[in-house]
């Protein structure tokens, strides 16, 4: 099949060029050899990689990182998932206001979110630590999961549901028999897509976090002391975690589109 | 255990098709969420109003009621000029966006066949990955040892590495377009793959050329996620300190980065507190008007 290509295509190619080279850069930079960042490389080298990799902090805080992310999944599922079947499944009053409460912190500046429970925690006297980075993402990824399970509920046919009510399946059944089977690749985007979120929050977690790094708090401190092989080494290695994860959660987002 | 469900039975048949909650029950669905959001939500946003009205002395809150963090952000001049610029910026930045999103978008909803997927993946992994990380990368093309002056170093242009390109507003400027552009691009793609090719060939059947059916067919259809774009890159650059810290040096000093300022290092929480409180207002209020207008929906 072949078309005249359409003249937006230049300026399509430029654009995904100007959102990819400054990463490509980043992720070449990383492997040389030299301690200051210059082309043409010196030489290929893993030696940053491998510092990072013998950093017992780093080590650490991509621990916390992985710790606060799990948590942060299974927290905005619990709350996620039943606020989407109060959404599509219930009547009740003040709905569109609880859809707009719910999306408000996914759409409001971050720095407004982590400053508003910084001086929330304090003022609780509450002591900051991993914990209150879990409360901080699960409240921007909320919207995430009720979304994402709520767009799916919406698009099933409620006639399955009664069917099995029908046959006489109490509402615990069917709902484990019938709905959950229907809903639970969207469960399980979600929390793929909740999970990539949480593992680059940032400035949230600037304003919550205690004495404990997480991995982006410790890229944040590394790049405030300088452009340097080894923040490009970590760097690169977020951004290919993520792109993972996110070539993952999207081929799913498109094939349930 | 038979009588319960005899009633469940007899509650099923009074009321067809209205029980497909699951049994939690309205109260178990909505309590769960509605408490979170009322606790971290609505209660932080409250308090945060709440500190705008008090005052810091030597580190030490002053919890007295004081009118004089938001007298001192407005008439402040050093604070005029950053919000003036964070909203010029963001203006800039919003437009920008939009002249290179739109036609991207347009492209993979309505001319890509094949390859839909991989040019929607092209879009959401910037879009998805770590901010920090994508700001950042800028300095690999703007940097003294970037690619930018290696580039004029190659063609003769300069003589020897200059640091001009690095912390001024224009680099801070690049590198929010460059790592907001996606959140500008899907809600318009969205928008537009549901057009449903039918009332393009409509339009096209009734005589109209490819502008008349783009001016008042396929532009207007798009305009929910058109207004969802621009909401989100607007209040991305309002917010932003991340850029203005790692990019802009002192001439790129945006709004975020003084109110972080105020939480650090010049200790002024009340003062920070009033400063967020009023980007949290010009938030909230685009927020809302886009909401009315649908373009929540999109994204």
């Amino acid at each position: 099949m072949r078309r005249a290509l359409s003249p937006v295509l230049p300026l399509v190619v430029l654009v995904f060029l100007f959102l990819y080279i400054p990463m490509i850069l980043i992720v070449i930079f990383s492997f040389n050899s030299s301690q200051v960042t210059i082309l043409p490389l010196e030489s290929f080298s893993l030696r940053w990689y491998e510092e990072l990799f013998a950093d017992r902090e780093i080590i650490e805080a991509f621990r916390n990182t992985v710790l606060v992310g799990i948590g942060t999944v299974i927290v905005s599922l619990i709350l996620g998932g039943t606020g989407a079947f109060a959404l599509h499944r219930l009547q009740f009053r003040g709905k569109s206001a609880y859809e707009f409460v719910v999306t408000m912190p996914f759409v409001l500046p971050e720095i407004v979110t982590g400053i508003a429970l910084l001086t929330f925690f304090v003022w609780m006297g509450q002591q900051l630590s991993l914990v209150t980075v879990l409360v901080g993402h699960v409240v921007f990824c909320l919207a995430v999961a009720v979304r994402t399970i709520g767009g799916r509920l919406q698009s099933l046919p409620r006639s399955y549901e009664e069917a099995s009510y029908d046959l006489g399946a109490g509402r615990l059944r069917t709902f484990f028999l019938v709905t959950l089977p229907m809903i639970r690749t969207a469960i399980f985007t979600a929390a793929l897509l909740i999970f990539t979120i949480s593992f680059d929050e940032t400035v949230i977690t600037i304003f919550t976090i205690g004495h404990q790094n997480t991995l982006p708090m410790m890229i944040w401190a590394m790049m405030r002391r300088g452009f340097t092989p080894k923040v490009n080494a970590i760097a690169s290695l977020t951004f290919v975690a993520s792109l993972i994860l996110i070539v993952i959660v999207g081929t799913r987002l498109r094939e349930q589109a | 255990m038979a009588h319960v469900a005899a009633e469940k039975r007899a509650r099923r048949t009074a009321a067809p098709g209205t029980r497909s909650a699951p049994r939690l029950g309205p109260i178990g669905l909505l309590g769960p969420s509605l408490v979170w959001l009322l606790v971290f939500v609505v209660a932080p946003i409250s308090i945060l109003f709440i500190y705008s009205f008090w005052s810091s002395q030597n580190y030490q809150l002053i919890h007295e009621f004081t009118l004089k963090n938001y007298i001192e952000t407005f008439g402040d001049s050093v604070f005029r000029i950053v919000m003036g610029r964070t909203l010029r910026l963001a203006f800039l930045v919003t437009a920008t966006a939009l002249v290179l999103g739109y036609p991207v978008a347009y492209f993979i909803a309505r001319k890509v066949t094949r390859w839909k997927t991989f040019f929607y993946l092209l879009v959401i992994i910037p879009m998805w990955s770590s901010y920090l990380v994508r700001v950042y990368s800028w300095k690999a093309v703007l940097g003294e040892r970037g690619a930018l002056n290696l580039l004029l170093l190659w063609l003769g242009i300069l003589q020897e590495p200059s640091p001009i390109f690095l912390y001024n507003t224009f680099a801070v400027y690049l590198a929010l377009v460059g790592s907001i552009l996606p959140f500008m691009i899907l809600p318009i793609y969205t928008s537009l793959e549901k057009i449903p090719q039918s009332l393009i060939e409509a339009s096209s059947d009734l005589g109209a050329g490819f502008w008349r059916t783009f001016a008042r067919v396929i532009f207007p259809l798009s305009l929910p996620g058109t207004l969802a774009g621009c909401t989100f890159t607007f209040v991305l650059v309002l917010g932003d300190f991340i850029a203005s810290q790692l990019l802009g040096g002192t001439s790129g000093i945006l709004i975020g980065k003084v109110i972080y300022g105020q939480f650090g290092l010049a200790f002024n929480w009340p003062l920070g507190a009033a400063m967020s409180f009023v980007v949290f207002a010009l938030a909230f209020a685009l927020i809302a008007i886009a909401g009315r207008y649908g373009a929540l929906k999109e994204g």
